[in-house]
């Protein structure tokens, strides 16, 4: 057996980042409790004008956005067979399983009768008209898909070379499954909001929701990759792989062109482009989105961008960003509700979000420290010294 | 009481042209996908409610809350003067069905005038000929009956995701959000009172004939003769229900009608029907479309997974990828995803 290029990164579990981590992971877990005790209403500020808060968009549509890394890298090496890209598999693998987990926890604590949550996958009571329907089961299954994909890695760490030999003949039907999966479900975020109609403002209501909420997965997921691969470098001070990143960075910016391209056009052809400069608060949060896109856009459109680590960093953040706000302005903030209701979360509603978050980032550095999941280049570049 | 006050008034000021220009004109550019209207049913039930007649005594409120053993509801913001003895929503709510709203303009001076007047308007389900809720619930919760057309709901499937409040055009079902065990609540149309032969609380209780139980079908055609009549002539209101099982009629002057009858048209028609004399969006019922926005979502979504074909053809095509990726790349894991990866380089393989 050839010698494997993964390893678990050596470093103490312990460390006051992960006790800073921890303790905000306990305060999240401490308002959920009051929920399950008390009420959605009494944790959280949702009503009838915005029955869907920060949890279903922060901790469904977003953190699923940013675990998107694991299928969007996986497409790379799988289908345009771009083996070069495999260096960061494991570690979009870690937070995509760690976001969709994350994420189909945080729909189950959302449900207001949560005790009826397994009607969802019984038969009988299938809908298959409803797009939260088939958004339920996908993200159920990928996540399991998530986890077998995650075996390997594992089994690695324990040395279960039979669960390997099992898991091979198969794992190519996996690695389908979990490329067709999320891009099922993450259009069907979009078209989850088809339904809103005039409700929702015409700055982000279209027909094609559905393909914007694919291509923003999908660029977010890259986004999300380059940030977390020159984060662990510089943090964990392994090779960088900004060579790696550089090309992917080509991709976004094809994406996002469109993405920008076909909004705009659209708007236009609509007689809606008015709507961005009405002065209201939906113009804002658009100009502040539109804003992040571009510089995402214009940073990765640049050769002298995407070579650059610095600046590469940035367009990635800025994209993480700007998607973030894209599914929070398409599905809360720009609602036109039909009364004078408003929402902004409440700090405890805001506390679970964090505490998700903050467990998440938490999961995930423990994890890279008991498993195989950083790769470990043969040639160590100059940026591991400099780091 | 609750007021309809500023964004309804912005609405009258902006509403017709931004709702044309925007909101409204982008759902209809989706009708080639739309899938076809659905189709009221031949003896489907319904309420027609005429704000002219309505006096605003909120007795179908109290007959709402009786009928379907709702709750007394006290808002926070009369807790002050209110010990919990009277029932003083002011507005659709986990504990409320129906609720009498009430628009201001200025000095309110007469009643059904949009400027320096007033008017009452009756807030519950409205019974869509194609349902939003139903379309969008998860788990089909959601139902409208074949036969009558009403939409009810069952809290022992739902999961409480509230797809439905959110997706209602017309801001109906609502989600107790009080309490560790909430449930969505919405008019039903007393169905369980009906199953009796009975008249819906709210048609049943209304003294001048402002709530009116009957197939949907004749509303429409008695809504229609209100309107054709001459306006401070007087008329023979029916009360209670349409057929010969109502309450004596009421004998009124007929108002100044707005020509139109709300939920002939909207998002593919309504069960319940408003007859108004001030414009039906100053009355909180918004401008819609005549096309549900159930049927774009619907349209969408099945031209996208029509029989399963494209997501089985994209994962066939994915299968066949992979398998070709992992061949090529000479993974010793067949690639399981990375694992094991002796070749570090596939620089050389594509």
């Amino acid at each position: 057996m050839l010698p494997d290029r993964h390893e678990p990164f050596k470093a103490p579990l312990i460390t006051p980042f992960t006790l800073i981590l921890f303790t905000v992971s306990v305060i999240g877990l401490y308002f959920l409790v009051e929920r399950f005790v008390y009420g959605l209403g009494a944790v959280t500020n949702l009503n009838q004008g915005y029955p869907w808060g920060i949890w279903v968009i922060a901790d469904i549509k977003i953190a699923t956005a940013l675990g998107s890394g694991g299928f969007a890298v996986a497409a790379l090496i799988y289908i345009f067979n771009r083996y070069e890209y495999h260096a960061l598999m494991r570690p979009a693998l870690l937070a995509a399983v760690l976001g969709y987990t994350l994420g189909s926890a945080a729909a189950f604590i959302d449900l207001g009768r949560y005790w009826n949550f397994y009607h969802i996958v019984l038969p009988d009571h299938a809908q298959p008209n409803s797009i939260m329907f088939e958004v339920a089961l996908c993200m159920l299954a990928y996540t399991a898909v998530l986890w077998i994909e995650f075996a390997p890695v594992i089994a690695d760490r324990f040395g279960w070379t039979k669960l390997k030999r099992v898991l091979r003949p198969i794992m190519v039907f996996f690695i389908a499954l979990g490329i067709l999966l999320p891009v099922m479900h993450q259009s069907s975020f979009g078209s989850v909001l088809l339904v809103m109609g005039s409700k929702l403002s015409p700055l982000w209501y279209s027909q094609w929701l559905p393909l914007y909420y694919l291509i923003t997965a999908i660029a977010m997921g890259f986004a999300a990759v380059m940030v977390e691969a020159t984060v662990a470098s510089h943090r964990f001070r392994v090779p960088s792989e900004q060579h790696l990143l550089a090309r992917l960075a080509k991709i976004v910016a094809v994406l996002i062109g469109l993405f920008l391209l076909m909004r705009l056009g659209e708007l236009w052809l609509n007689d809606a482009l008015w709507h961005v400069v009405a002065g209201d608060r939906h113009a804002l949060m658009f100009q502040i989105e539109l804003a992040l896109f571009a510089i995402g856009f214009l940073v990765f459109a640049s050769p002298g961008g995407r070579a650059s680590e610095r600046w590469s960093f940035i367009g990635a953040s800025a994209l993480v960003f700007a998607t973030a706000l894209y599914r929070l302005n398409a599905a809360i903030i720009g609602i036109e509700p039909l009364d004078n209701w408003s929402y902004f979360p409440s700090v405890p509603e805001l506390m679970v979000t964090v505490g998700f978050v903050a467990l998440e980032i938490l999961l995930y550095l423990i994890l890279v420290k008991l498993f195989p999941v950083l790769h470990t280049a043969d040639v160590p570049t100059d940026n591991s010294v400099k780091a | 009481m609750t007021t309809i006050d500023r964004r309804a008034v912005l609405r009258g000021a902006l509403g017709g042209s931004v709702a044309a220009a925007g909101s409204v004109a982008a759902p209809d550019q989706a009708a080639a996908l739309a899938r076809p209207p659905k189709v009221m049913p031949d003896d489907a039930v319904g309420i027609l409610y005429d704000s002219t007649l309505c006096i605003g005594c909120k007795a179908c409120m109290t007959g709402c809350k009786e009928a379907n053993d709702m709750p007394v509801e006290v808002p926070a913001s009369l807790a002050d003067w209110n010990s919990g003895t009277w029932d003083t929503p002011i507005d659709l709510s986990g504990k409320t069905l129906n609720v009498i709203k009430v628009y201001r303009n200025g000095t309110m001076a007469e009643k059904d005038r949009a400027i320096d007047g007033f008017a009452f308007v009756k807030r519950h389900c409205l019974h869509c000929v194609d349902p939003s809720c139903v379309s969008v619930c998860p788990v089909g919760a959601m139902a409208k009956d074949p036969v009558t057309g009403i939409v009810s709901h069952d809290p022992e499937t739902c999961i409480g995701c509230r797809y439905c409040v959110y997706g209602c055009p017309f801001g109906v079902p609502q989600f107790d959000f009080a309490g560790a065990f909430g449930k969505i609540a919405k008019c039903e149309m007393c169905s369980h009172l009906q199953a009796e032969d009975q008249t819906p609380a709210c048609c049943d209780v209304c003294p001048t004939g402002a709530s009116l139980f009957g197939r949907v079908d004749d509303l429409q055609a008695e809504a229609e003769r209100r309107l054709a009549a001459a306006p401070g002539t007087s008329l023979s209101f029916p009360r209670g229900r349409l057929d010969d099982r109502g309450h004596p009629p009421n004998q009124a002057a007929v108002g100044r009608y707005i020509d139109a009858v709300y939920g002939v048209d909207e998002v593919g028609g309504t069960q319940v029907r408003y007859l108004s004399g001030v414009p039906f969006h100053m009355l909180g019922l918004p401008d819609l479309p005549a096309r549900s926005f159930a049927a774009v979502s619907e349209g969408i979504q099945h031209t996208i997974y029509q029989n399963m074909i494209a997501p089985l053809v994209l994962l066939a095509g994915l299968l066949g990828f992979a398998h070709r990726a992992s061949r090529r790349a000479h993974d010793p894991e067949t690639a399981p995803l990375g694992a094991a990866d002796g070749n570090g380089n596939g620089e050389g393989e594509r």
